[in-house]
């Protein structure tokens, strides 16, 4: 039976936050493309308490909360922004939103 | 024991829904996913004695921002499944594959660092959300103002964003179609 350790979180932080980088590139749909980055936001969550608790320290945690709050206004601001963009242009998909060629 | 146990089952599932999230092609599969994923990560931080931290990401998180996502969902038609065009899904798939091996060999490397001293030390007599507060309000008083602006700049940009033009309706009125294509017609000229 293996004590679980930082790196053990720290793997899993890796981890979702490479799940969320792939779903960032992979998605062509905003409202996928939000959710891919509140799971990378979430995952640095995880580190910045993981690292925070290994060091007996509370500025990790003070720093999860900053994040937290950035994620809620990112969010707030992002969805204004993505119902004016259903509103031009009846559509969320990259594809059809992207005016610039190349 | 109850650690090990605890964290492998959380780990799992943690894992799985966020996989789920990515690659569904159902917007309402996908949130449900990712609200439940986002619930066992606050499971993370009670386990790291971060009790106040997990509290506040099961309020914000899947009180607040994913019901803001479903709000939002009203507005795009969530019963359709997502058309995506992809180009290179396998290129996709190779660099995240990548990311995730360099980050698994690079964090499960024994963590060099014993003399980083504690800069605001846990302190054991007081309870988590208490010594939170004691920190917050002490040594990140003036980030946490910056961030309460911040919310509320936020808070003024979403009502102001997502406000204008609320009082017809999308989808039944001809006028805004006809504004709307004669911009469609007007952008691709």
């Amino acid at each position: 039976m293996v004590e679980i350790g930082v790196n053990h979180y720290l793997v899993l932080s890796g981890l979702l936050f490479s799940i969320g980088f792939m779903g960032v590139l992979r998605r062509k749909n905003l409202l996928m493309l939000f959710f891919a980055t509140e799971i990378m936001l979430n995952a640095v969550n995880i580190a910045f308490a993981a690292i925070g608790s290994y060091y007996g320290d509370l500025s990790g945690q003070m720093f999860a909360f900053f994040v937290i709050a950035v994620a809620a206004s990112e969010v707030a601001v992002g969805l204004g922004l993505l119902i004016l963009l259903y509103k031009k242009y009846g559509s969320i998909d990259l594809d059809v939103i992207s005016s610039m060629k190349g | 024991m109850y650690e090990f146990i605890a964290f492998y089952i959380f780990a799992i599932a943690t894992t799985i829904l966020f996989l789920i999230t990515v690659m569904s092609k159902n917007v309402l599969y996908s949130m449900t996913s990712l609200a439940a994923g986002m619930v066992l990560i606050s499971g993370f931080f009670f386990l790291l004695g971060a009790d106040f931290l997990g509290v506040v990401q099961l309020i914000v998180y899947v009180g607040a921002v994913m019901a803001l996502y479903a709000f939002a969902m009203m507005f795009f038609d969530a019963t359709k499944n997502v058309k995506e065009k992809y180009q290179n899904p396998r290129l996709v798939f190779l660099l995240g594959g990548l990311m995730a091996l360099i980050f698994v060999i690079m964090f499960s490397a024994p963590v060099i660092g014993d003399n980083i001293q504690a800069l605001y030390p846990v302190v054991d007599e007081v309870g988590n959300a208490q010594a939170v507060g004691m920190v917050l309000f002490t040594k990140y008083l003036v980030p946490f103002e910056v961030a309460a602006v911040m919310l509320l700049v936020a808070m003024i940009a979403g009502i102001i964003l997502a406000g204008k033009k609320m009082d017809y309706s999308l989808t039944k009125c001809e006028a805004v179609d006809e504004e709307m294509n004669v911009e469609l017609e007007k952008g691709e000229e």
